[in-house]
């Protein structure tokens, strides 16, 4: 074979009709007149809830109404982190479900989401945040999470890399030690369950914004968008960062702040960080990707925005922070840095379940922990939406805990000083 | 670096300012119910475009209102809080008998 033909063979065999390119999602069609569900929003919470909507449930006749692309929001904005060492009992349980379903994730819906177990140590630098992991660590084991507070000496084996050194402004005590904690493609996610969802019948609509919501008589009808308007039985909103926005529509308010999270990634380098560091202390988390970045996240800003820009403030504070705790990273560039619009609640668990408007459901408040939750919180707004009744995980999130003063205080949310 | 106008000090760096969340109009402390003392204190308009917040200089302690684009990171205009609140809320309860009179 003269090597000069092979260009030639190879562009004749992609041409072939018989091995056509796998579409993830079908064509755009019209919309519909009426669905039996349609989503508001098109991020991985969103199709995670569609894919289970349909495939535990049955419920196929489902509209996803994405204003801008797939999965472009938070689900591409987030440190891809997963872990289930929460504080409350509520938040564990929700969490160590989550875990379970990402476990199987690859298997379950024919996609690699390359997830990857790396163990997860959240640094302790005062007397106060070793009493937090001690607690935090008991109520874990308590209800079966892998998790151990661990100190200076097993922190230095098994994070080789981390400065232990005493001369530094916020020096190691402690660490609580969560071996299960990973990382996931995140992007991956969101298309699996896209692919999953569309697989099963599900028209997933991008760049079709939705207007304006219909309300008769405290129920939801259907919702306007930029093609017209469309009917639906039941109708949720995933769509943190403008969450008050699109309720507002439905005409309630929400405990909910939208507060922009900053993050960036450094350029490639060789595989050797295995672990997750994050320090509440001095608001860093970093992770090594599949492809060499350091992923770096801090803490939210310090103001409300509706806004995705960053800021130097936010790079020098993380940046300074990170050195101390990996100094040899001095000479390392940042490549990219980004930031997505959170929903922040004041006692940083997120608002799930029912609404005062019938047949209409939220999944929001998500600040801190949205990528982790993304199969739990699908597989429990589908059962939530196909009984109109929340389900038991969820139970505890529901919007009127504000106003019956049974708040669900998450210390071991990220991304927030405690 | 961001610069935002005290009302007190002048410019300075945003650094040194607290974010006090929106200005809401407080119920009558005397009057209310758990339920809507607890909607005043938790629930948010959140709304995207102008809004009109708390906003506090940290190394002066002093608490004032700034208008801000919230979708274009511009602050508008700060100002005194006396602008709007020129009158003293009391928060002593009411006697339990009698009807209660209105300030």
């Amino acid at each position: 074979m003269i090597p000069a033909f092979v260009p030639l063979k190879i562009l004749r065999y992609g041409f072939r009709k018989k091995y056509p390119a796998e579409r993830f999602i079908p064509k755009q069609q019209d919309l519909k007149k009426s669905y039996d569900v349609v989503i508001i929003g098109g991020g991985g919470h969103a199709l995670a809830c569609a894919y289970y909507l349909a495939k535990t449930h049955g419920i196929t006749n489902v509209c996803i109404l994405e204003r801008g692309y797939l999965a472009g929001g938070n689900t591409a904005r987030n440190t891809a982190i997963i872990r289930s060492n929460y504080l409350t009992p509520e938040g564990v349980r929700f969490y160590e479900q989550s875990l379970n379903l990402y476990r199987d994730f690859s298997q379950e819906l024919d996609f690699n989401i390359l997830y990857s177990e790396r163990g997860h140590f959240t640094l302790a630098h005062t007397d106060a945040a070793v009493r937090t992991s001690r607690w935090r660590a008991e109520v874990n084991k308590q209800l079966g999470v892998d998790s151990e507070l661990i100190y200076p000496d097993e922190i230095a084996r098994l994070c080789p890399h981390l400065n232990m050194s005493d001369h530094v402004r916020y020096p190691i005590m402690g660490a609580l030690y969560h071996p299960p904690g990973s990382i996931a493609r995140h992007d991956a996610v969101a298309w699996a369950y896209a692919r999953g969802a569309a697989k099963l019948g599900v028209e997933i609509h991008q760049q079709t914004p939705v207007t304006g919501l219909i309300v008769e008589n405290g129920t939801i009808k259907g919702v306007q968008t930029s093609r017209g308007t469309v009917y639906a039985n039941r109708v949720m909103q995933a769509v943190a960062g403008n969450t008050s926005v699109v309720a507002k529509m439905a005409g309630f308010r929400l405990p909910i702040k939208t507060i922009p999270l900053q993050a960036c990634v450094s350029v490639p380098l060789k595989p050797f960080l295995d672990q997750i560091i994050v320090s509440g202390s001095l608001h860093v988390y970093v992770s090594q990707s599949s492809r060499g970045e350091l992923v770096m996240g801090g803490s939210t800003d310090p103001y409300g925005l509706y806004g995705t820009r960053s800021t130097l403030d936010f790079k020098e504070g993380l940046l300074g922070h990170m050195l101390e705790l990996l100094p040899m990273l001095g000479e390392v560039k940042v490549m990219r840095q980004w930031a997505g619009m959170t929903d922040m609640t004041p006692d940083f668990s997120p608002v799930m379940g029912l609404t005062p408007v019938k047949n209409y459901y939220i999944d929001s408040g998500w600040g801190t922990w949205g990528f982790k939750a993304t199969p739990v919180c699908g597989m429990t707004m589908a059962h939530t939406i196909a009984n109109d009744s929340p389900h038991d995980l969820i139970k505890p999130f529901y919007l009127d805990r504000f106003v019956d003063y049974q708040q669900v205080g998450e210390k071991g949310a990220a991304s927030v000083g405690h | 670096m961001k610069v935002m106008n005290c009302p007190l000090n002048g410019p300075r760096n945003i650094s040194e300012f607290a974010w006090g969340g929106e200005v809401k109009p407080m119920p009558d402390p005397a009057t209310m119910g758990d339920k809507e003392w607890a909607a005043w204190l938790f629930l948010e308009a959140n709304e995207a475009g102008l809004v009109r917040e708390w906003w506090c200089h940290v190394p002066t302690s002093y608490w004032f209102i700034a208008e801000r684009n919230n979708i274009t990171d511009e602050i508008i205009k700060t100002y005194p809080a006396t602008e709007l609140f020129n009158t003293r809320v009391e928060f002593a309860a009411k006697a339990p008998s009698g009807s209660g009179e209105k300030k």
